[in-house]
């Protein structure tokens, strides 16, 4: 039977079927971070196991970081302690670890496919749902809990029942303005935040193809926001540019060895899913959310629907207009601002800050906007740097930080005060997510730096240097 | 991490009809710093339970004396997006909380929460709509979930329906059980496994 890329790079790793139960299955690449790590380890101790393969395990330092003075002491006592603990626990298990300052370090999902770890074919996990990006490499990546960290770290194995196959195809060409995040949020607002539940997506077609691996990466990256588990684009040319000659990449006749295996990954002809779905690059704007649930995603030239226009219950969309303090029929274009955050695993790649830098040159930032601009790792603040960007964001009147999470989750001092609005790149807009009490739109590094420059939530296309 | 066996419940439950409960308002991220599993109970659902100073939300059903010691949950539809953060996980069990019923979970928390012992029960919308009625007409309406027979019922009127669950699952919640002492006893099998890896 023809057979679709996710069941060749599935079944692959299944070591055992157990009945009426999940597939036992093997872990090739696992990252670790502060979080959701600890209390594996407490775990994996208390039982007397000890790592069974430290050399599949990386751990990095993202979500908790400051993003300013990194070269200090972490003055929050809680996360000084979890990274203590990650660095602690890595060390003693043999963990590579790149904590704060370190010239590896960044968000875990952008230092993976830098460092050469994230492979086509491979089977990565990590205790964050984001982990979905590395899905852009033709990998079967996915986010896992806690306990299942613990498994990892003492067998290489999860126990996992093997999700349905979806098929997104984006055909066509994108518009002027239109980036890999509106086709995500596009695709999120049409399948709703649970739409994709139960299901691992390929992505197919024109608009798939066409992107760079940045912007592969961005879309699997929001998979987990239409529910999916994760989501994969078949390996190409481009992929394998990207990979060749990184830190951790087969090198030799190992590379050989690894490109005869990625070269069987892709979709057969005939192969089914179990649902498929179509659209247009040619019907995609730049898009930008207005609740609280990525799905609640719309055109930036349009109005907020109405409750009875949408699927789902009335008295949930109306808490979560309520939320944000707007009304049916609002247009988004004009809403002042107060905040915005370009960075995350989402958008905080050199295509990301090169897009932001393509509106904001020769422009300044409104004075009231804050604007936190925060890389995905050393390696992006690096060629920022030699690409002059740093440059562009100064004069504009832009502060450039250090590599962290930041307000993505706010788990540091990057929080959005209450009631504030922000414009934000990154992955979720839920109540309180970049700060107790902020609202949140979702939108591409070109609208956020339109907005951030009129101050108003704005079309970048209006903008766009021709 | 071990948990409590889970055979057949019976309890009243708290209604929460919102629909896309994700998992920062189950825990909101700034409680996740702990190197250890406590405080959960305190802090789940923080912000829709206690005011910015501290004081409970009234009209917020976990707060409600009415409800108060149910150890069921009836959620709304897409239960737990968001986040794979097994804290959200950690926080229901910890509150007192053994079982989450929704017409639709999200993969992630569904899977956490069998890892943790709490069990999640999905039902068709219907259902669900039963439930959150009978729950609005009598806050004291009890539900049964039986889990050997896969079935769950409202006490009162004896309306059943069955869910479903993997058999190696449900032997695990019944036994309280977890992954890592399957995986351990097949260690040989996965090491044989590993070496045929290419990389
Ligand atoms: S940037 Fe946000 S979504 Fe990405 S790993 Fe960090 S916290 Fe998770």
């Amino acid at each position: 039977m023809a057979k679709t890329l996710f069941d060749k790079v599935w079944d692959s790793h299944v070591v055992r079927q157990v009945e009426d139960g999940p597939d036992v299955f093997f872990i090739d690449r696992h990252f670790i971070h502060e979080v959701t790590s600890p209390v594996a380890f407490l775990g994996l101790e208390s039982r007397g196991n000890s790592v069974v393969y430290p050399e599949r395990t990386f751990a990095t330092a993202d979500h908790n970081t400051p993003t300013i003075n990194q070269h200090l002491p972490v003055e929050d006592a809680l996360s000084a302690n979890q990274l203590q603990a990650l660095e602690n626990n890595a060390k003693k298990h043999g963990i590579s670890h790149w904590g704060l300052g370190d010239v590896n370090n960044g968000i875990v999902h952008v230092v993976g496919p830098e460092n050469g770890i994230t492979l086509p074919g491979a089977t990565i996990v990590c205790g964050d749902s984001h982990t979905s990006t590395h899905g852009a490499f033709g990998a079967i990546a996915f986010g896992i809990g806690t306990s299942e960290v613990e498994m990892v770290l003492s067998t290489q194995c999860i126990m996992q029942p093997k999700p349905k196959k979806m098929r997104i195809n984006v055909n066509g060409k994108l518009g002027l303005g239109v980036t890999p995040k509106d086709v995500a949020l596009y695709i999120i607002a049409k399948q709703t935040t649970s739409g994709a539940t139960g299901y691992f997506v390929e992505y197919a077609g024109d608009v798939f193809e066409d992107m760079t691996m940045e912007g592969r990466m961005t879309v699997c990256n929001l998979s987990i926001e239409m529910g999916a588990r994760g989501g994969m684009i078949a390996p190409d040319q481009k992929t394998y540019d990207y990979i060749a000659g990184r830190a951790q990449t087969p090198k030799g006749a190992e590379w050989d060895k690894a490109m005869q295996y990625w070269e069987t990954l892709y979709t057969e002809e005939g192969a089914e899913f179990d649902v498929e779905f179509n659209y247009n690059a040619s019907d995609i704007e730049p898009m930008i959310t207005y609740g609280t649930n990525p799905g609640m995603g719309i055109g930036v030239t349009k109005d907020i629907p109405n409750a009875s226009d949408v699927e789902g219950g009335v008295d949930t969309y109306k808490k979560s207009l309520g939320y944000m303090d707007f009304h049916e029929g609002d247009s988004m274009i004009g809403k002042k601002i107060d905040f915005v955050f370009l960075g995350s695993c989402t958008n905080g790649r050199i295509e990301d800050f090169r897009a932001f830098a393509s509106i904001i040159k020769g422009r300044k930032k409104a004075d009231h906007v804050t604007a936190w601009l925060v890389p995905g790792s050393h390696k992006v603040v690096d060629q920022i740097k030699e690409e002059g960007i740093d440059t562009i964001i100064e004069e504009a009147g832009f502060v450039l930080r250090e590599p962290g999470c930041s307000a993505c989750l706010a788990m540091n001092d990057d929080k959005i005060p209450a009631g504030k609005l922000s414009v934000s790149t990154s992955n979720r807009n839920f109540e309180g997510r970049q700060g107790p009490g902020s609202r949140t739109l979702l939108a591409s590094p070109l609208v956020a730096a339109a907005s951030a420059v009129e101050g108003v939530v704005t079309d970048p296309r209006t903008l766009i240097n021709a | 991490m071990a948990y409590d066996k889970f055979e057949v419940l019976t309890s009243t439950a708290y209604p929460l009809p919102t629909e896309n409960v994700d998992t920062d308002q189950i825990i909101p991220a700034r409680f996740l710093k702990a190197t250890e599993r406590k405080d959960f109970d305190i802090n789940f659902f923080r912000d829709w339970r206690f005011n910015a100073d501290g004081t409970p939300k009234a009209d917020f059903p976990l707060n409600q004396e009415k409800y108060a010691g149910s150890k069921i949950l009836v959620g709304g539809r897409n239960f737990g997006s968001g986040s794979s953060r097994e804290h959200a996980a950690w926080s229901v069990y910890d509150f007192g909380l053994r079982c989450v019923i929704s017409s639709e979970f999200a993969d992630i928390f569904k899977n956490n929460c069998l890892n943790v012992g709490v069990l999640p029960v999905q039902v068709s919308a219907e259902f669900a709509d039963k439930l959150f009625a009978a729950i609005e007409a009598d806050p004291k309406a009890e539900i049964t979930v039986d889990l050997p027979n896969q079935t769950v019922s409202l006490v009162a009127t004896g309306e059943s329906e069955s869910f479903v669950i993997n058999g190696y699952k449900k032997e695990n919640m019944l036994n309280g059980f977890d992954d890592i002492d399957y995986l351990k006893n097949i260690e040989n099998e996965i090491s044989a496994f590993a070496e045929t890896r290419p990389f």
